[in-house]
């Protein structure tokens, strides 16, 4: 069984249809990276992985559980209690375009915030955890430094180790390089590539296409709210079977 | 005031709930406490709920006073607090929550005190123009400064001198609330250097001016 199962997935907003029918399923280890040209939805279905998004239609399974919902005796889908939800969210990790590192606390606090009042981790536990994450993320020596205080790409690293402290299953990446200055972007694709070199299943929207090259087992493809095309990466970049990936590629590369 | 900031929070909250019914109420409630003045609602409480209730319900001076101060407050700290939540950029919410955490948590641990640094200012306002709210008290007989010194002038007929005590209480009292003020948006003030630091006199921190330049 796939570790992420995305079925007939519909969204919309307002009248605008944004996913129209999405099937694709992730295994675990696996690292995926979903291109398309702005408005495709791949944002939308990435945010509707961990249910900050609600569906209309289709289901979404992480390890075999519904996240945001729950079948009803019938057979329709109900939306599950915030409590619920919360809980299965815990271990979905998630990068966010504009980091969204907690600006009241310092590194160390935002990587240390969820596992203390989420999980219930003793702090000393969730300090010694925090101290090696950042370590890892080349932070070691930012520890007690406040967000306004780090670069872009430095937060984004700290957003990173702050998801790790969760122990995820699975990380959600949304564009995470796209607010970075060109030169700090090297920086978050390293601790991306060592996460993915260490057995993280990573579902990434990006628009770097050497990431998705060198680090991805799967690309794919969206348009207009529709998965048009799949492939390993080499097949996915040198020879893309539909047009629209042609055009798409032909712009950006 | 601890009437009115906890009525500001629940009404804050209500005001950002997704429920209509709640956003209704806060609504409504609003309208009426923000739409009518002050001293109308003060005798409201204390004569209009004994003629409403034929005397069962008999608030007395003081009570009814507090009450209609703190509940006329909340009307105007839950908008002072809902401008302090809005303020909280939305991805603040959804990382707390993309951590799992609870709404009610996410609000409390993430969103809240990020919001006090906004609302503290306003506060500071909504407290001083309180404080001295409290002299239309004198209209149902409590005996706050303004009545005693009304008392005090109409025996004596010493309007200047009176008056000037009066004043002077008053301003030793909105003295410490601005004082406490500023100490508490340096403590909340993580991400900048604000008006006054610990070295500065008590010059600089009411007014910002003087030996440490602290202002940024």
């Amino acid at each position: 069984m796939a570790l992420v199962e995305i079925r007939d997935v519909h969204k919309r907003f307002g009248e605008h249809e944004v996913l129209r029918g999405i099937t694709l399923d992730i295994e675990a280890g696996e690292v995926v990276c979903l291109l398309g040209p702005s408005g495709s939805g791949k944002t939308t279905l990435l945010r509707c992985i961990n249910h900050l998004e609600k569906i209309e239609g289709g289901t979404i399974r992480v390890d075999g559980e519904l996240v945001g919902y729950r079948l009803t005796s019938k057979g329709a889908l109900r939306e599950e209690t915030d409590r619920v939800i919360a809980a299965r969210r815990a271990h979905i990790g998630m990068v966010f375009q504009r980091f969204n590192l907690f600006a009241h606390l310092d590194a160390l606090a935002n990587v240390c915030e969820a596992p203390v009042h989420v999980l219930g981790r003793s702090r000393a536990a969730a300090r010694e955890r925090g101290v090696q994450l950042l370590e890892n993320v080349g932070l070691g020596a930012k520890l007690h430094a406040y967000p306004h205080e780090l670069s872009g790409g430095q937060q984004q690293r700290v957003a990173i180790a702050r998801a790790l402290a969760m122990d995820p299953k699975l990380m959600l990446f949304d564009e995470p390089t796209s607010a970075l200055d060109p030169e700090l972007v090297g920086e978050v694709l390293e601790t991306m590539k060592s996460l993915a070199a260490g057995g993280m299943t990573m579902i990434v929207v990006t628009h770097e296409t050497g990431f998705a090259r060198e680090v991805a087992h799967r690309v794919v493809m969206m348009d207009e709210g529709r998965v048009i095309e799949e492939a390993p990466p080499v097949q996915f970049f040198d020879a893309p079977a539909q047009p629209r990936t042609r055009a798409f590629l032909s712009k950006i590369l | 005031m601890a009437i009115g900031v906890t009525l500001g929070l629940l009404g804050a909250l209500g005001a950002i709930s997704k429920f209509r019914p709640v956003r209704f109420l806060v609504g409504a409630y609003l309208w009426i406490f923000r739409g009518t003045p002050v001293i109308v609602q003060i005798i409201f409480w204390y004569d209009a709920t004994a003629e409403l209730t034929n005397n069962r319900i008999n608030l007395s001076s003081l009570v009814a006073g507090v009450l209609a101060l703190g509940v006329n407050e909340g009307a105007y700290m839950t908008e002072i607090i809902r401008a302090g939540l809005i303020s909280v950029d939305r991805g603040q919410l959804e990382a707390a929550r993309s951590l799992g955490m609870p709404y009610g948590l996410a609000m409390r641990r993430i969103v809240i005190p990020q919001a006090i640094r906004v609302i503290l200012p306003p506060t500071g306002n909504q407290f001083i123009g309180m404080l001295k709210t409290t002299s239309l008290l004198f209209t149902i007989a409590v005996p706050e400064i303004y009545a005693t010194g009304v008392n005090l002038y109409s025996a004596n007929f010493r309007y200047f001198e009176v008056l000037s005590v009066v004043s002077i209480w008053y301003l030793m009292l909105t003295s410490i609330l601005t004082f406490a003020q500023r100490r508490l948006e340096r403590h909340f003030g993580y991400d900048r250097v604000t008006v006054g630091r610990s070295g500065d006199g008590v010059l600089a921190r009411m007014f910002g001016i003087g030996a440490g330049r602290g202002a940024r």
